[in-house]
This record gives C-alpha cells, sequence and structure tokens, in this order.
C-alpha cells in the first residue's frame, strides 16, 4: 500500500484534517487495550449463550438486570446527538457548528450499542427473527423494535448527508482510502445548484429527527409503564424517559468534546464558550430531571399506595438505598453546584459534572427497573440482584465498542464539520448581524 | 364453553407441599441443584409460598399455593412480542416454547410473578425418578414456562368426551396438584356448570382472588375464614 503525503499547508482548516492523516504510537495503544476489552466481552458472551442465561445475576423474580438497564442507558446517550444537533441547527444557533458532527456520531455509534442490547437480553437470541415472523405490533416491545430501527435509519443518514461535502474536500486531497471518498462523495463538487439540494435535505432531515428522537425514548418508558408493575406503571414516564435521555446525552458529548478537543488539539474550535453554553444547557436539564423525578415520588409519597409504597422506601432505605442517594448526588446536586456558579464554570467543571451525571443517569435506569422487580405485588420472599463478572464484561464490552467507533471515525472523517466552519466564516457573520437588524425596531 | 375455575380451601391446606411434587413430575420441571436454587433459579409451576404477618410475638403465617392464576384478561399474553403466550380457546394461558424468544417481557409484566424462567439446560434427577411423563413437553434453555393447568390432561378428557358423545363430567378433569392434594383442599372443576363443587366454594362467603381490585379476573379462588 502506497502511503500518498498530503500536503495540508495550504489548508486554513488544517487542524481538522491531521487527525485523520497523522497517527501516533498511543493511539495503536489505546485501540489494543480496548480491543481486547471488547474481545473479553464477546468471550463472556459466547460462555452466556453456551451455558444459557444463568450465568448472569438474574433470578426468578429479578428477571431483568443490567442489559435492560444498558439498554435504556446506552439509548438515552445516544439522544445527545442528532436532538441536539438538529434543535440547534432548527434554532440557527451558530455556535452550534463545530458540535453538530460529534453529536451526530454518538447517536450511530450508540444507538447501535443501545439497540443489540436487548438481543444479549434474549434467552434464545437464535430466534431473534421471529419479531419480524411472528411480532405482535400490540407489544411495546415491537414497538421499540421499530422506532429504533427508525431513529438509526434517520440519525445515520442525518450523520452522512452533511457530511458529503467534508468527503469531497478528503478525496480531492488525495491519500489514503481515495475509493471510500470517491464513492461516499456522490460526485460533489459544490455547485450552487448542489448545495442548494444539500439544504433541504438538511433542513427536511432535522425537522424529521426531532419526532423520531421523542418517540424512541417515549416508547422506550412504554416498556415499563404498561405494566402494571408499582413504581413502573407510571403516566409520567414518558416525558421523563426524554429528559432524562437529553439530559445524559448532553453530558456525554461534553466528555467527546473535552477528551477530543486535548487529544486532537482542537483549543482553537472547541473554545470555553461552547462548554459554557453546553454548560448551561446541562444546568437547565438536572433541573427539569430534578422537577420529574420529585413529581413521580411525591405522587408516590403522597397517594401512600401500599404496594408503590412499599417499592419507595425500598429505594430510599432497602440495599439498594446507596444507588438512589448516589443518583441524587450525580444527576442533581452536584452539577447544580458546579455549573450554577460561574467561578467552577470552567471546563474542568464542565467535565466532573458531565461525569457525574453519565454515572447517575446510569444508576437512574438501575434504580427505575431493579427494585420494582425485587419487590413484586405478590408478597415473595424478596429476591437480590448481583449481577456477574459476565454482565460487567458486557458492560465494558459496550463502552468499549463506543469508543473504539470514535477512533476508528475519527481516522476516516474530520470529527468536525469543516465546510461548516466555513460557512460560518464566510456568510454567517452576514447573515447574524442581517438577522439582528431585522429583530431590531424601527428600522426598515 | 366451560370456565375452568380452581379453589384452594386454606383452611384446609397444611402446607405439606405435595401439590409441588406432583406438579413436578407431572410436568417434567426440572431439578435444579443447591447453588442454582441459592441463586435463585428454582422452577416452580405450583409454588407453596409462606407469607408473615405481623410482628413478633404475634406472627401469622399463611401457606399459599400459588400457580398460575390463568387470568381471564392476562396482562402477560398482551406484552409477548412474539404470540408465544396467549389465551387458549379453553380460556387458559399458554405458552408456546418453540416460539418463545426468551425476553422475559411476560415475566415482569406479570402481577402474580407465576412464571419462570429455564436459566440453563434443564436437569432431572438421576435413576429411577428419571420417567418423563410423555404428553408433556420439555423445555430447553432460554424460555419461560409456567402452570398450564395440566392442559395436556384437558386435551384427553376432551377427546374421551366427544367419542363418547357426552359433555366433560365434573371432576373428569383436574391438574395434579389437584388429584394428589392429601387434605383436599384443592377443588377444580367447570364453573359453568351450577351444580358443580367449584361454582359453589367460589360463592361461598370464604371466597376471595388475590388482588381482584387489578381487574385481572384470576381463576383461583382461596377459600379462607380469616381473610
Amino acid at each position: 500500500m502506497s502511503k500518498q503525503k498530503v500536503n495540508l499547508e495550504s489548508e486554513p482548516e488544517a487542524a481538522l484534517f491531521r487527525p485523520i492523516y497523522e497517527t501516533g504510537k498511543g493511539y495503536y495503544i489505546v485501540i489494543g487495550i480496548f480491543i481486547a476489552i471488547f474481545l473479553w466481552a464477546a468471550f463472556m458472551y459466547f460462555n452466556q449463550i453456551r451455558f444459557g442465561l444463568g450465568v448472569t445475576g438474574m433470578n426468578q423474580t429479578i428477571t431483568w438486570g443490567f442489559y435492560i438497564v444498558n439498554f435504556v442507558f446506552f439509548i438515552g446517550i445516544s439522544h445527545a446527538g442528532t436532538l441536539i444537533s438538529a434543535i440547534l441547527r432548527l434554532s440557527k444557533a451558530e455556535w452550534r457548528r463545530p458540535i453538530t458532527r460529534m453529536a451526530e456520531v454518538i447517536t450511530a455509534i450508540v444507538l447501535a450499542i443501545g439497540g443489540l442490547h436487548p438481543i444479549l437480553d434474549l434467552g434464545r437470541p437464535d430466534r431473534m427473527l421471529y419479531l419480524v415472523e411472528a411480532g405482535r405490533l400490540q407489544s411495546p416491545l415491537l414497538w421499540d423494535v421499530t422506532s429504533i430501527t427508525a431513529y438509526f435509519t434517520a440519525s445515520t443518514v442525518y450523520l452522512y448527508v452533511p457530511m458529503i461535502p467534508d468527503i469531497a474536500r478528503l478525496r480531492d486531497q488525495g491519500g489514503k482510502l481515495k475509493w471510500l471518498y470517491s464513492f461516499l462523495s456522490w460526485g460533489w463538487t459544490g455547485t450552487e445548484h448542489q448545495k442548494k439540494v444539500l439544504n433541504k435535505a438538511i433542513n427536511i432531515l432535522m425537522v424529521m429527527v426531532i419526532p423520531i428522537a421523542i418517540s424512541v425514548h417515549t416508547v422506550i418508558s412504554y416498556i415499563f409503564s404498561m405494566t402494571l408493575q408499582p413504581g413502573w406503571h407510571s403516566t409520567i414516564f414518558g416525558p421523563y424517559f426524554v429528559v432524562g435521555a437529553i439530559f445524559s446525552g448532553i453530558a456525554a458529548l461534553l466528555i467527546v468534546m473535552i477528551a477530543f478537543r486535548k487529544v486532537f488539539h482542537l483549543e482553537n474550535y472547541l473554545k470555553e464558550i461552547h462548554f459554557k453554553y453546553l454548560g448551561t444547557l446541562l444546568l437547565i436539564m438536572s433541573i427539569i430531571w430534578f422537577y420529574f423525578t420529585f413529581s413521580e415520588y411525591l405522587t408516590g409519597i403522597f397517594a401512600a399506595e401500599p404496594h408503590e409504597m412499599h417499592i419507595i422506601l425500598y429505594k430510599f432505605t432497602g440495599p439498594f438505598a446507596i444507588f438512589f442517594w448516589g443518583m441524587v448526588l450525580c444527576n442533581f446536586i452536584i452539577p447544580v453546584i458546579i455549573l450554577s456558579f460561574n467561578k467552577f464554570k470552567t471546563i474542568t467543571g464542565v467535565l466532573i459534572s458531565s461525569i457525574t451525571v453519565v454515572i447517575g443517569m446510569w444508576l437512574e435506569r438501575f434504580i427505575i427497573v431493579v427494585p420494582s422487580l425485587a419487590n413484586p405485588r405478590m408478597e415473595l420472599p424478596m429476591g437480590i440482584y448481583i449481577p456477574t463478572i459476565t454482565e460487567w464484561a458486557l458492560l465494558a464490552g459496550g463502552i468499549s465498542v463506543f469508543i473504539l467507533g470514535f477512533m476508528v471515525f475519527a481516522k476516516i472523517f474530520p470529527l468536525i464539520s469543516v465546510w461548516e466552519i466555513e460557512e460560518g466564516r464566510k456568510q454567517g457573520l452576514k447573515e447574524v448581524e442581517e438577522r439582528i437588524h431585522s429583530y431590531l425596531p424601527g428600522t426598515p | 364453553m366451560s370456565k375452568w375455575r380452581m379453589v384452594i380451601d386454606l383452611d384446609k391446606c397444611t402446607g405439606c407441599g405435595s401439590c409441588m411434587a406432583a406438579c413436578k413430575m407431572e410436568n417434567n420441571i426440572p431439578i435444579v441443584d443447591s447453588k442454582e436454587a441459592n441463586e435463585g433459579g428454582v422452577l416452580n409451576w405450583m409454588d407453596v409460598i409462606t407469607q408473615y404477618h405481623g410482628d413478633y410475638p404475634n406472627i401469622e403465617v399463611d401457606r399459599l399455593p400459588k400457580p398460575c392464576f390463568q387470568c381471564d384478561h392476562p396482562p402477560c399474553t398482551k406484552v409477548c412480542p412474539v404470540r408465544a403466550t396467549y389465551l387458549n380457546p379453553d380460556g387458559l394461558v399458554a405458552q408456546i416454547y418453540h416460539r418463545c424468544i426468551g425476553c422475559r417481557y411476560c415475566m415482569t409484566a406479570c402481577p402474580y410473578t407465576s412464571k419462570v424462567f429455564n436459566w440453563y439446560e434443564p436437569k432431572w434427577l438421576d435413576g429411577p425418578y428419571k420417567c418423563f411423563n410423555p404428553d408433556v413437553s420439555i423445555r430447553m434453555t432460554g424460555v419461560v414456562e409456567k402452570c398450564s393447568f395440566c392442559s395436556h390432561r384437558l386435551m384427553k378428557v376432551k377427546e374421551d368426551a366427544a367419542l363418547e358423545d357426552r359433555p366433560i363430567l365434573d371432576g373428569e378433569y383436574e391438574p395434579a396438584c389437584a388429584e394428589i392434594c392429601p387434605a383436599d383442599a384443592i377443588y377444580f372443576g367447570d364453573a359453568e356448570n351450577k351444580n358443580s363443587e367449584v361454582y359453589k366454594l367460589s360463592r361461598s362467603y370464604r371466597a376471595s382472588r388475590v388482588m381482584d381490585d387489578l381487574g385481572l379476573e384470576p381463576k383461583v379462588y382461596y377459600l379462607s375464614k380469616r381473610s
């Protein structure tokens, strides 16, 4: 394989292309570590198929554990992307330009991971295609299959379409993977007509993607709220899950942004202001999340229906209490304290609060799924759920696929939309000025 | 159309557990080892559960033989993504083991926790105990199963009755647990037949159903002076 050296000196946005052409030693070490973790997880899953789901910590009363928790969690993270990027594009927020691409990549990768989790959970994955052959659309599980498939399709298209001009740039620069770039760039040359079509396509997609994204997490909450289980059977679950999803999604996006800013030296593109704005958004979501949690528990406590109350007390004081209070600490107390004060709202502060939010949102999913199952309506001897090494391995595997996906993506495509940055430099400034003029009273 | 009902007289029940044993033999239910049992992997179609009420020293102990309640409006069949569990024409909640994908959604949807899952490849005791009931299919790992009211017995009884061109007699069809109960605490029959014992007992002032307020119309009645 002949490697052609690409000359980036005449390229104004060289920093964005550099990661694609220059690979350090550290990259291979990190990728090796995560491939090892992934292989370990794959081996554990193979074991699970061989011996049965008994190798997990699940039992006859607690029939859903880590896999369903991770499923809800990963799908939640995936809301970062497309939804945030679509909302920012739709509201013409100019500061979105360096963020949207990364957000969309998160969605595509995490959605693939999350969507596979119910399959890890199946007792008979070999019969998975019965979902198509004999699927009952009356089952909330099939609603999920439908909406996740729709979301995955929409979000990958939404990731790909705005990437076409950048792919064409990579094709024209020469160098590696030329066949791939010329195939994916679809003959883009940047004519006026092509630009018009592209903008139209992006506009249609971003409007379409928002309702799909919201439906996905609503439908995931329906899996729980459609049953009669106390603690699950709640009308608030749809919006509550959507809010939680956006909340954890923004946190994941911030972590990814900070990591790549550091690794690929993108300080010039991802500035403090981006983290300040997204940090404010995270703070708002944290408060909305608390509002929903508060409403959910207060209605339960005030009405004090015995089964409901039993589960609430179990969450507050039972064996999972540490996770419950950990969730409150991670999702509300720490981020609100850090993000409310300008003094703490530095990039480090935002990073700390994002990490706690991601952990806290995982705990929230856990606290929703497991305690309700541990306390069935029937007064049975209570079960306890202790996840085994298999389940931890598969969680680690999921996270490593996420990181690997990002690392591979960063080596093939630019992580920041180059043409949108250029568009911002050339047209954005003028447009914003005109727009502000049009808001002001009295100007003709 | 028959309305099969089970009535369990808790004032007669001694909590001996014969029903559980008979059920295991009748339905080829795998026996798990003690390690699996401690992990909560026991498969009981009929389970005698123990409930404690009150605080020490005034503790009241209830023993409740609990089969699947075969609801008339089952919440488990509603959620199954592949129709592996459904309300069959006899009014019983049936399982299709070869269709089940093992998602366990029906187990979480059941408020009575009646369903069990095959966490491992099923195992049975060795030696003379290992004789399967040929009328009941053997389940594989990774599928959900539960009490069927011994519906294989109903199939047989229905065929006999059809051959002789007569209705099914009272007491002709009963599940293994009702047959074995040494205290005669389990009654079974057709509530459509107004002369049947089940019909009379289910209208007794002592009769109640578990969590009747959920509107699932379970087919199992409990008789107790205490409740």
